[in-house]
């Protein structure tokens, strides 16, 4: 198999054996970018003198006694919504564009702690506001399956450089489907954790109350490793947990025996792509023959979801954007008259009109006289979603859904296709809002609806699995025995 | 709505908002030092004190204790849970684009203050008392066309205190502020300095016509207030002017003044905003308060002696003037002081015999608040800042009383206390002050003033007291000013009596 698609653990075994070193990999992975990512434009900076020094370092360190990390010496790619100190950080806005961030986000440092090798930062929708990454000021990245395709977003950066072999893994982030969908549309495994799993320090803010780090890889082992050192309390982040972070990878088990997996009938919509919700219900039926137990439940607030955070997350946007004025750092305005002008035009200049949309909406509904007739109201109605899935979750040990009502649509595509807002939504937005572990697999491939026949059989299919609260074990475990039992994740697109 | 009983005056109806900067290490939800004397601009700082993107608050736990400390100081009600909120507004000194307060779960609520205006007490309520962090400083430096930013202050934790508006004067409001004070101090909480601006105050007064049972319509705030004298004097200032105004028919304008020192007199400053544009809302990144039961038990049971307590017992137990013990309270560090001075008094109660307790103290409190005030606020400083120790400031209070010393002595003495420190007998020693009292010495010293004035002697006896005084200073002299004035005294009037 080609180096650029290996899982995490084969490099780990090159790079421990000397096989491989460090400085070989990445520049393998730098010079697969130079080469190819003009097609996709999955990167916003590549950071090729620094990635290089670091390689240098952790052969150094593979070369010196002792144990390695286990991802040493192993190359990655991170949205650009997570800090990097001195290296510029832009949340794909003009806003940011010349930022570059004083301090790491705790991911980072703990990426750095492992003597991970940084590639670059990834594309995405300006501060994560889409699931195209049509709204980056820096151009939409492309779908590695078919280039005139979106690759999902907001994590779209991410996701396309995977799947186009670009970087081995790369973080994400999630606030409502933004690891899921694109993982989904780009046939790669996403994990989203537990909202308090992983520190949220120095990622840029979408909807704090939303928002998961997390990340995309070529197979659940993978995300099961990645899992390990990605979480953990933080002194920094008030919202992560003490709970313990267990020992993911050594404990996967494909044992399904006894599993009960619960298929939510609200998740199955009219307007869903046939090509989904087939190979959706395929991989059912694949896990009732590894022996777990099928049993369709019912959560009546799945509809509610999107309007909770219709109101919730542009809110919190709202508040998080404050920030953004022109004083202190980012894009200031070269012609402003007066303090109101700085704030007026530093804001009008930087930011992209989806930000301003929700800056807009958020604004709206948090002022006063709608506060209680919309936050407050959401609030509550967000709690009895919470309540629903606890109450699920005594049934059945997780969910098993589609990622996205369809496969990849056409960029530009997205406006006039109305499965992408509020059915898409409808899949990933409750578990959002209750903070639940995710995962999206690829589980096959689908006829896109607009009927243009692409390369293969289609375009991927996600199979999303759903677990409770600081449930990835069983979610990882999930993955990893449709995995061992399936070959979709190695399925690649045919690259140039 | 508040109901007031019917009056036929015009009332003054007058609340206040007090911010209180808390003492600690750290910032309110950042790890960059807290320090309000801070003078070199935007040292500390980090990236949370100036908004970074991707930065998230942590919560300082002291900052919440003394909160909570204060909160029931002030007889407040402490709910299980309370909250943080986000209120947004634009300013180059606001780093986030909004401040971290607390909005609809305060920690403290629905609590009092009991103050003593003129023998009478009054009961002040408290509204509530919040935490919440504050801005930087924005600094315009003179004649150039930009503005600076000082981030040193921003994310510093500050205690919000409002008041019901039950205060009634600018006398009842000094009082009030100043036992505000006492008690952060008390409790360690904060500096609480109107100068330093680590306790700041605005008043909302308004003036309730003859018989109108419910709040003024409107309210006039005053900022600017940097000492409890300008919040009394701008209350005093406001307070005509709106009564003016009511008897003309006219309802004052809902204005925020400006104190202007200068003139001692209240400057609109602008217009009130409504409080509505702040778009309040809970604080995401910020887990909720608890406070159980445990936690606030153990709160009450370290609860030091608040000052009304201490005012009681100085009062009750060392039988001080009222006007003494008040201004003993009214410094922390001194009233601190001086029991320690009380302890080392006890101490040579049970060494030396004959000494008058009361006596004693009494003047420890005059020598405290003479003499030690006066060289201490020259410099500034406390008393624990002096190298004057509560056994040597005792020891010289045991040797003025023992009348081993004379008053004027003493001043000498504790002047060299207070410079180089030391045992007061050492330098009654040194400086050669021991106090004459051997009346064969003064008698000798008296025959010879007598002798060699004569005029003054018979002017005495012709009736003029004056010459008494002079003959006194006389004889002083001779003595090197260390003759003990009360035997001279007795001595002189005997010899002049007995010279006919």
């Amino acid at each position: 198999m080609e180096l650029e698609f290996l899982e995490l653990t084969e490099l780990r075994k090159k790079l421990d054996n000397k096989e491989l070193s460090s400085v070989e990999l990445t520049k393998h992975f730098l010079s697969r970018i130079k080469n190819l990512d003009k097609d996709y434009n999955s990167f916003v900076t590549v950071t090729e003198e620094e990635a290089l020094k670091n390689a240098k370092e952790a052969d150094d360190f593979i070369n010196s006694p002792g144990e390695n990390p286990f991802l040493c010496g192993i190359p990655y790619a991170s949205k650009d919504l997570f800090s990097t100190k001195g290296i510029r950080t832009t949340a794909s806005s003009k806003i940011l564009d010349q930022f570059k961030p004083a301090f790491d986000a705790t991911v980072t440092k703990k990426l750095k702690e492992q003597k991970s090798v940084l590639l670059g930062k990834t594309n995405l929708d300006e501060f994560a506001h889409g699931s195209s990454t049509e709204t980056s000021a820096y151009g939409p990245s492309k779908n590695p399956w078919d280039t005139s395709r979106i690759p999902g977003g907001s994590s779209g950066g991410s996701t396309a450089a995977v799947a186009a072999g670009l970087t081995p893994w790369a973080t994400a982030t999630e606030t409502g489907g933004s690891i899921r969908q694109p993982a989904s549309l780009c046939g790669l495994s996403g994990w989203k954790p537990t909202y308090g799993r992983v520190s949220r320090y120095g990622v840029i803010a979408m909807a704090s109350s939303l928002d998961s780090p997390g990340a995309v890889a070529n197979s659940v082992v993978d995300l099961a490793h990645l899992a390990e050192i990605m979480s953990g309390q933080d002194e920094k982040d008030s919202t992560t947990s003490p709970v313990p972070v267990p020992a993911y990878a050594k404990n996967l088990s494909a044992d399904m025996s006894g599993i009960k997996i619960g298929v939510p009938k609200e998740y199955f919509v009219d307007g869903m792509e046939d090509g989904v919700k087939q190979r959706v219900m395929e991989a059912v039926k694949h896990y009732e023959k590894m022996g777990a137990k099928i049993q369709e439940v019912s959560l009546p607030n799945t509809k509610f979801g999107s309007l909770v955070y219709a109101i919730v997350c542009p809110s919190e946007v709202s508040s998080n954007l404050m920030r953004f004025d022109g004083i202190r750092y980012g894009h200031t305005t070269k012609d402003a008259k007066d303090l109101m002008e700085v704030y007026e035009k530093s804001r009008a200049e930087g930011f992209g009109d989806e930000a301003k949309r929700r800056i807009l909406t958020g604004t709206y509904v948090l002022s006063a006289g709608y506060y209680d007739a919309y936050y407050k109201k959401a609030q509550k109605v967000r709690s009895l979603i919470i309540n629903e899935f606890k109450d699920v979750f005594k049934q059945v040990d997780v969910l098993a859904c589609p990622s996205s009502p369809n496969v990849a649509v056409k960029i530009g595509g997205a406006k006039d296709n109305p499965l992408f807002g509020y059915i898409a939504d409808q899949l990933n937005i409750p578990g959002s809002l209750a903070g639940l572990p995710a995962l999206s697999i690829p589980c096959g491939f689908g006829r896109p609806s607009d009927g243009e026949t692409p390369s293969l059989d289609g375009l991927p299919v996600g199979l999303q699995i759903i677990g409770p609260q600081w449930g990835e074990q069983i979610v990882f475990n999930a993955g990893f025995a449709y995995q061992q039992e399936t070959d979709w994740h190695l399925k690649h697109p045919g690259l140039a | 709505m508040k109901e007031y009983p019917k009056s036929t005056e015009y009332k003054p109806v007058i609340g206040f908002e007090i911010h209180i900067e808390l003492k600690t290490k750290s910032k309110m939800f950042g790890t960059a030092a807290n320090n309000p004397d801070e003078k070199q601009p935007n040292t500390n700082i980090d990236e949370i004190d100036t908004g970074q993107p991707g930065t998230l608050p942590v919560a300082n736990k002291e900052a919440i204790r003394l909160s909570a400390l204060v909160g029931l100081a002030l007889n407040c009600q402490i709910d299980e849970f309370s909250k943080f909120d986000r209120k947004h507004y634009f300013y180059p000194d606001l780093p986030k684009g909004y401040q971290i307060s607390q909005y609809d779960q305060p920690i403290s609520k629905n609590g009092y203050l009991d103050i003593e205006v003129n023998g009478k007490t009054k009961r002040i309520g408290i509204t509530r008392a919040h935490l919440e962090e504050d801005a930087g400083k924005n600094v315009h430096p003179d004649g150039l066309p930009y503005s600076l930013v000082d981030y040193n202050r921003a994310g510093a934790p500050l205690l919000e205190i409002v008041t019901e508006p039950d205060i009634e004067s600018g006398e009842e409001a000094r009082i009030f502020l100043q036992e505000l004070r006492n008690i952060v101090r008390y409790l360690g909480a904060s500096d609480a300095n109107m100068e330093k601006g680590t306790m700041r105050c605005e008043p909302n007064i308004s003036v309730r016509q003859p018989g109108e049972t419910n709040l003024p319509k409107y309210k006039v705030e005053v900022k600017n207030i940097n000492s409890f004298k300008f919040a009394e004097s701008a209350i005093n200032y406001e307070i005509p002017r709106h009564i003016e105004m009511l008897k003309e028919g006219k309802t004052p304008k809902q204005v925020t003044m400006g104190w202007n020192e200068k003139d001692s007199c209240t400057v609109e400053q602008r217009s009130k905003e409504e409080a509505d544009g702040y778009r309040y809302m809970p604080e995401p990144d910020l887990p909720i308060l608890q406070f159980t039961k445990e936690y606030l038990d153990n709160l009450r049971n370290i609860m030091p002696e608040l000052p009304t307590q201490k005012r009681a017992r100085f009062l009750e137990e060392y039988k001080l003037p009222a006007a003494d013990v008040e201004n003993l309270i009214n410094w922390k560090e001194l009233a601190f002081y001086f029991e320690d001075v009380v302890s080392e008094i006890d101490e040579w109660m049970t060494q030396e015999a004959g000494l008058d307790r009361n006596q004693m103290i009494k003047l420890a409190a005059n020598w405290c608040l003479q003499d030690f005030s006066a060289l201490l606020n020259q410099q500034l400083i406390n008393p624990s800042d002096s190298v004057v120790t509560a056994e040597n400031f005792s020891e010289l209070i045991k040797l003025i009383v023992s009348g081993k010393i004379s008053s004027s002595a003493a001043k000498q003495v504790f002047k060299v206390m207070y410079e180089k420190g030391g045992d007061p007998s050492n330098i009654v020693e040194d400086l050669g002050l021991t106090q004459v009292s051997d009346e064969g010495a003064i008698a000798e010293a008296l025959d010879k003033v007598i002798a060699a004035n004569e005029k003054a002697v018979a002017d005495y006896k012709a009736g003029m007291q004056k010459s008494f005084g002079f003959l006194v200073g006389m004889a002083m002299k001779e003595l090197k000013g260390k003759g003990n004035p009360q035997i001279i005294n007795e001595l002189l009037k005997k010899k002049l009596n007995n010279t006919d």
